[in-house]
């Protein structure tokens, strides 16, 4: 294998990791004023996010300096040409996460119901963002010979990219009840398992739209191997088996599924586009590959160094963080202190 | 309006604005270490609450200085693509290794920090925090070697019309990051020194929590004297180092026109902003030299010499950064650095000596102090920043050829416009908070019971 491969598959794990743990908690986010009827409430359900957020948030910084280090001209063509989703992407970023710290620092309900929306809100317009990036990657955008995107901001709203929003954020959402659904007790316990309920149902049917139009939209077919068969069938089999377990109140296991499947979804964008990293529409040999938008073997090699050495270190003490705050948040006054 | 100008205008608000919290979350997230690591040493309770109350203002301004941050990572691709293809086999390794490194300790370490009072042992719990500190002063050394290479390239060869990294080690090591770095750490030092004076001293005013802010207080003097002479120190440094790579930028913040051997320093210079004409200038002989060299010979290059050099080295073009700009922000960081010396040896005096009875004027002054280390952090940014032009990477790749192509000016004024609507509410709702908790003292930290009853399931939801 080489670096430039083993970078494309490290910057891969990068953004799965963002959306598996994102993913959570910007459903989290979503949810929060229609699961919380009381500022009691909503402090539960921030307070099962709150020790990892920041820390799940650093996947998507780490992705982009890692893009930035190992693949420049995707990290430029990229960056410049999707300048307004990310521009919007960042907003959303920013007032959620001063929101999660503010809200609490003032004893107003106006003041937290402010930025109880705020946490929605940004949690939302990255959600939808997101994927309309992604999927207009899968489907090609418009680059030149020149390495630069000759698009606009609305080509990138194209239908299929809105449809790709609409799957990823009831997905996220799930996730996030799922995710509530175990770690909180009572009320919020018990909505978000009726939640889930109706929510995989909805997400199992819009898959399946959109593996279809998928198919047909864009050019899958061409890319058929065995990473692009195995990848998709584990998602797929994931929410399906998540489906199974919910019937045995087994939401363990399910949120154990949604995790999986967002992981090969993600898996399997960055499947498709390989050896591309940014497909060209308007000409295959415009198309921007592991190789002429990679550094050079010597960066690549020092920053697998790095990465062999730095990230085992992060996962650990990152997963231990998971362990410490492994109970469920109850919402009981007395224990709900501010 | 012009792409360039925006571009550089938002990078330059969005920048300013971001390390605007940065010295300070450097600092205290030292100071809430330390006294944590006292209270779990000591078992006093008094430096419990010290931690808790420190703890809660660093949050609020950590927090902010985080979601800003992100905006710096993402806008090298977003309006200086060609910047970045450019830089990015370089440029890119510290700042993914930064996030590798440090954003993960720093953001994970912090959520164990709040929400673990009641789940970790005392002494592991104190461990978080020093990882979030370890974190934030790391982030700053590889983000400074990462600026460090656009002030002065080494360690690459250019190849297709980029450069390509050649020795990592000769990036790291930079002659320019021995003095970046300490000079930013101290600064960062500084900065918490004049927020704890000031806080502490509004409260030893009104007799509330004598004992803490006392406490506080000579902590705060100790800090502040070792972190301005630090400063100063390492700033001279700098200073002697600048003639070595950028003479123009020595040159400009001297307003130094012709070249002088021995050269003038100049004591105050009042010139038209704009055309920089010279309406009066005050030298004194062979000062500049001996800044520079440590003695009273030396020469010194002027901007009319420099710039014609430059013209037949680069091709015809400006290339003085502005002089109004650089001498006037070089004397406001220098100007105030010192002031905060002499502030911070009084304030060290008054409390060794137990003068607060003495000199309530200065005890009423010091709440007004905060803002200097602010003001001079934002000037000395700016003059090592202006000071680059006309380049992005020195030498190598000037500004018009490092912004974005496909961005246009709809789309910055856009996201310039939006990123002050924003950063303006956020700047408020900052402050409003920074106040509220500063003025309310330990009170309401204490409020929070940190180890309640063993059956608690659920973390108390911040300090």
């Amino acid at each position: 294998m080489t670096l430039n491969t083993l970078w494309f598959i490290f910057i891969a794990i990068l953004y799965t990791g963002f959306f598996v743990l994102e993913g959570f908690d910007f459903g989290v986010g979503i949810l929060l004023p229609f699961l919380g009827k009381n500022d009691l409430q909503r402090r539960t359900i921030i307070n099962t996010i709150g020790p990892h957020w920041d820390g799940n948030e650093v996947w998507l910084i780490m992705a982009g300096g890692a893009t930035f280090a190992a693949f420049p001209n995707w990290y430029a063509t990229l960056f410049s040409g999707f300048y307004l989703p990310l521009f919007l992407i960042l907003l959303g970023l920013i007032v959620r996460g001063v929101a999660f710290e503010f809200r609490s620092k003032h004893d107003n309900p106006k003041w937290r119901n402010l930025w109880d929306w705020c946490v929605f809100a940004g949690s939302l317009l990255a959600t939808i963002l997101f994927p309309i990036a992604f999927a207009n990657l899968l489907r090609g955008v418009p680059i030149d010979a020149n390495m630069q995107y000759a698009g606009g901001f609305f080509n990138l709203l194209n239908p299929y990219a809105l449809l790709a929003a609409l799957v990823v954020t009831l997905l996220f959402t799930l996730h996030g009840a799922s995710f509530l659904s175990i770690k909180t007790t009572g009320e919020i316990e018990q909505k978000a398992k009726e939640l889930v309920r109706w929510l995989w149902l909805l997400v199992v049917l819009l898959v399946f739209i959109f593996l279809i139009t998928s198919f047909i939209i864009t050019d899958v077919q061409e890319h058929i191997n065995f990473f692009t068969i195995v990848f998709p069938v584990i998602a797929v089999a994931a929410i399906l088996a998540a489906g199974y377990f919910l019937r045995k109140e087994q939401f363990g296991r399910v949120f154990l599924m949604t995790c999986l499947t967002v992981a090969f979804f993600v898996l399997t964008i960055f499947a498709l586009l390989y050896p591309n990293v940014m497909v060209s529409s308007l000409n295959p040999d415009w198309s921007l590959t592991i190789q002429n938008a990679a550094s050079s073997p010597y960066t690549l090699k020092l920053m697998t160094i790095f990465t062999l050495i730095f990230l085992p270190i992060v996962l650990i003490y990152q997963g231990w963080t998971y362990w410490v705050f492994r109970k469920r948040v109850s919402s009981e006054p007395e224990n709900l202190t501010y | 309006m012009d792409v360039l100008l925006l571009a550089r205008l938002q990078f330059a608000i969005t920048i300013i604005y971001h390390f605007f919290f940065v010295p300070l979350t450097l600092g205290l997230s030292l100071v809430v270490a330390i006294l944590e690591t006292i209270y779990v040493e000591t078992g006093n309770e008094k430096y419990k609450r010290l931690t808790k109350f420190w703890g809660k203002l660093f949050l609020i301004n950590f927090s902010i200085g985080v979601v800003t941050g992100i905006v710096q990572e993402f806008q090298f691709g977003m309006s200086w693509s060609e910047y970045s293809r450019f830089v990015g086999d370089i440029f890119g390794a510290p700042l993914a290794i930064e996030g590798l490194t440090s954003f993960f300790l720093e953001s994970v370490f912090l959520g164990l920090w709040i929400f673990s009072w009641d789940k970790l042992s005392k002494g592991l719990h104190a461990a978080t925090i020093w990882m979030v500190a370890i974190g934030s002063n790391l982030s700053a050394l590889w983000i400074l070697i990462a600026n460090a290479f656009m002030q002065h390239p080494v360690g690459y060869t250019l190849s297709d019309g980029r450069a390509v990294l050649t020795d990592f080690s000769q990036v790291v090591f930079n002659f320019l990051i021995f003095t970046h770095f300490p000079h930013v750490i101290s600064a960062g030092l500084v900065t918490v020194a004049f927020f704890m004076l000031g806080v502490s001293a509004y409260h030893l005013l009104r007799r509330n929590e004598t004992d803490l802010f006392r406490t506080s207080f000579r902590m705060a003097a100790i800090i502040g004297v070792i972190g301005t002479i630090a400063v100063g120190v390492f700033g001279h440094a700098q200073g002697q180092q600048i003639p070595h790579y950028q003479p123009m930028k020595l040159a400009s913040l001297e307003a130094l026109y012709n070249t002088e051997n021995p050269a003038s320093l100049s004591l105050i210079r009042i010139q038209n902003p704009i055309t920089d004409a010279e309406i009066l200038d005050i030298r004194i002989p062979a000062l500049l030299s001996f800044m520079e060299y440590n003695r009273f010979t030396g020469e010194v290059q002027g901007i009319y010499q420099l710039q014609k050099q430059y013209e037949e080295q680069y091709g015809p073009g400006d290339y003085v950064p502005p002089p109004f700009i650089l001498y006037w922000s070089f004397r406001s960081m220098v100007g105030l650095g010192l002031l905060m010396i002499l502030i911070s040896l009084f304030a060290l005096f008054v409390d060794l000596r137990n003068l607060y009875g003495k000199f309530p004027w200065f005890i009423k002054l010091l709440p007004w102090t905060i803002a200097l280390p602010y003001l001079a952090n934002t000037t000395g940014w700016i003059l090592t920043e202006v000071g680059r032009f006309p380049w992005v990477v020195y030498g190598l790749v000037k500004l018009q050829d490092g912004v974005s192509i496909v961005v246009n000016s709809g789309m910055l004024l856009t996201s310039l416009i939006g990123f002050i609507l924003v950063y303006g509410l956020l700047i408020t709702a900052t402050l409003y908070l920074m106040f509220k908790y500063a003025k309310a003292g330990p009170m309401v930290a204490a409020e929070v019971p940190a180890e309640v009853t063993p059956s608690l399931v659920n973390p108390p939801d911040s300090l």
